[in-house]
């Protein structure tokens, strides 16, 4: 099942697709095949005709055994990005404009990668706890399971979600411009707990992550967030993690940039300074108009984004549509958001999908009814600690133009009086 | 004839060695002490104190033969035309609208780079390279960013001491939230935001 986890899940839907045929009826049919019996039907299976479905036995129980989405939602998975020279050391999006509320399918979290994903056992995976601690410790994956567990519902964001939007609309899509982000419902032991099993002095300021990948990905965080609300995970979603999630172990590090939260964690070690690796200092690093660089900057800002409807979508026809979006904060809790028409000029302010979490994708919504004029769809998030979401013209007056990481601007669609939405900057 | 009391008696009984409901945060005995040997294998970090740099040393001149056989097919004869990262050049273009970020031009710490090329390099067969390797490709790609001589060569004493260009370019702790927006409501400006 891991080496099929591995895999695209629709390589496994085709196969499951031609295991079945012959066997099962119309259910699992080709396309082409039902719409020609729909035909022959004689109007198909629209009222008042009898759907062929509801005619004949459906599929079998364990059609698959694990379950898949519908064949009808194939066009539902995550796209690459083309700006890297290999597939390894690269990343893949979220389907945003495709899903609903603020929970992330397991198969369609965002993907980044520095070495590739690792095929890895869990009976040979451990995890190592050493440097400035009274006993240093080795787990296996066993005894993390066996800690007291903590399930919590958390963001996801790469620090370098939106970085094409910097100087020119460019993402066609909301999986485009905002696709590295996602949100699980994570199950582990809090590193806390871990920590104190192995004893940390008063000395003890940084924790370095390491993963099993083959990038070795290293990351130094700080101890306050360590003991702060930290987590050493094994499962998302309640099931075991993805391979492409860090299986069997990863940490989460609620609110930070998703680099910083180390994917098949095989070790800690604890310091009194950072080390200087090179995705802290060479790579996820800000560079400011001076010429300056900013050095640990984890926290991800409140960000907000309109995900319907989006770039690539079409309005049929005018009419009454909901305005609907996520909005998140690496600084806590969503208290509020405020959604315009009319390219900022004025706002109103939206319905929050509750209980809101800290740290967590907050869904909003607004009704709206298109007239069939020209619309500049835009979404403002304020969190808990009344910071507020900020223009593109802001975040370029504050940093420059070349830091790269960390635009968390409002995000404009332009909806075209054909109904056709893009793009743009305002 | 069994009665409630002597069914009461077997059931505590079956119970003894059931355990008892522990306290957070109690020492749960997970997990075993790390031996020495186990933290040796696996403890490959080199911060900017050097600390835990191995044994070895390796020349620039050793290390343009192994950058010829090990990087060149990613990061160029000069290390500076890819595919791959640019390592190489970039000098003084920080400050400008196209910054160039290499080694030379942006790395504040020469230990990251044996840290790196060690712990992911090559790309294709990580953590292959010997440390004497290790240390004379990293010698070569300082050599090639004019950071230290031809003659150089690098051990676990001299890496740590050699001061990179960039090493006063870095800016922590992170200084946001750096722009504060005003939360207009009706008839807003285009730029609602002081910095």
């Amino acid at each position: 099942m891991a080496t099929d986890n591995r895999t695209d899940g629709q390589i496994e839907r085709r196969q499951f697709l031609k295991r079945s045929l012959g066997v099962v009826a119309a259910a699992s049919l080709p396309l082409p095949v039902s719409q020609a019996l729909a035909a022959s039907n004689g109007g198909g299976n629209l009222a008042p005709n009898v759907p062929e479905w509801t005619r004949s036995q459906g599929a079998p129980i364990l059609s698959p055994a694990y379950g898949q989405p519908s064949r009808f939602e194939d066009g539902v998975v995550r796209t690459p990005t083309d700006l890297t020279p290999t597939t390894t050391s690269s990343w893949s999006f979220t389907p945003l404009q495709d899903l609903n509320g603020a929970i992330t399918p397991n198969g369609l979290v965002f993907e980044r990668h520095h070495g590739g994903v690792p095929d890895i056992d869990p009976e040979q995976h451990q995890l190592m706890l050493h440097g400035m601690v009274e006993k240093p410790m080795i787990f296996s994956m066993a005894e993390i399971k066996r800690f007291p567990q903590v399930s919590i519902k958390r963001f996801l964001e790469c620090s370098g979600n939106t970085l094409t939007e910097w100087k020119q609309p460019t993402g066609k899509t909301v999986q485009d411009t905002h696709g590295l982000l996602s949100c699980c419902e994570w199950t582990g032991v809090r590193l806390s707990t871990l920590l104190r099993a192995a004893g940390v002095g008063d000395k003890a300021k940084w924790i370095l992550a390491e993963g099993a990948d083959a990038a070795a990905m290293t990351r130094s965080i700080p101890m306050e967030k360590a003991l702060d609300d930290a987590l050493v995970v094994y499962a998302q979603n309640g099931e075991a993690l993805r391979p492409e999630q860090g299986y069997p172990l990863r940490l989460i590090l609620p609110g930070f940039e998703g680099n910083t939260q180390i994917k098949w964690l095989r070790r800690l070690e604890v310091s009194d300074a950072p080390y200087m690796t090179r995705e802290e200092t060479s790579k996820y690093t800000d560079l400011m108009r001076d010429g300056s660089a900013r050095q640990f900057t984890f926290v991800m800002e409140a960000k907000s984004v309109i995900t319907f409807p989006s770039g690539g979508h079409t309005l049929p026809e005018k009419g009454f549509y909901e305005i609907r979006g996520l909005a998140w904060s690496g600084r806590g809790k969503i208290t509020w958001v405020d959604v315009s028409t009319d390219g900022g000029r004025n706002w109103t302010q939206a319905e929050l999908e509750g209980p809101v979490e800290s740290k967590a994708l907050t869904a909003f919504r607004l009704p709206w009814r298109w007239e069939g004029g020209s619309a500049l769809l835009q979404s403002r998030a304020i969190d808990e600690t009344g910071y507020v979401q900020p223009t593109r013209q802001a975040l370029i007056k504050a940093r420059g133009l070349k830091s790269v990481y960390h635009l968390n601007a409002i995000q404009t669609w332009e909806v075209s009086s054909d109904g056709g939405i893009s793009n743009v900057h305002v | 004839m069994f009665t409630y009391k002597t069914i009461a008696f077997t059931v505590l009984a079956s119970l003894v060695g059931a355990g008892t409901i522990m306290a957070q945060d109690e020492d749960y005995g997970l997990g075993r002490e790390a031996t020495t040997k186990e933290i040796a294998g696996w403890n490959i970090d080199v911060p900017p104190s050097g600390d835990g740099l191995p044994g070895g040393s390796g020349t620039v001149a050793e290390g343009k033969e192994v950058y010829q056989t090990q990087c060149q097919s990613c990061h160029g004869a000069d290390g500076n035309s890819g595919p791959m990262d640019k390592l190489v050049g970039g000098k003084d273009t920080l400050t400008s609208d196209s910054p160039v970020k290499t080694v030379g031009s942006y790395w504040p710490y020469a230990t990251t780079l044996y840290d790196y090329i060690h712990r992911a390099m090559p790309f294709n067969s990580p953590q292959s390279l010997s440390p004497d390797d290790t240390y004379a490709v990293t010698a070569y790609v300082l050599f090639l960013n004019g950071i230290v001589d031809e003659d150089t060569t690098l051990d676990a004493d001299s890496l740590p001491d050699i001061r990179m260009p960039n090493r006063d370019g870095f800016v922590s702790p992170d200084p946001r939230p750096d722009v504060l927006a005003n939360a207009c409501m009706t008839d807003c400006g285009s730029d609602e935001t002081t910095p």
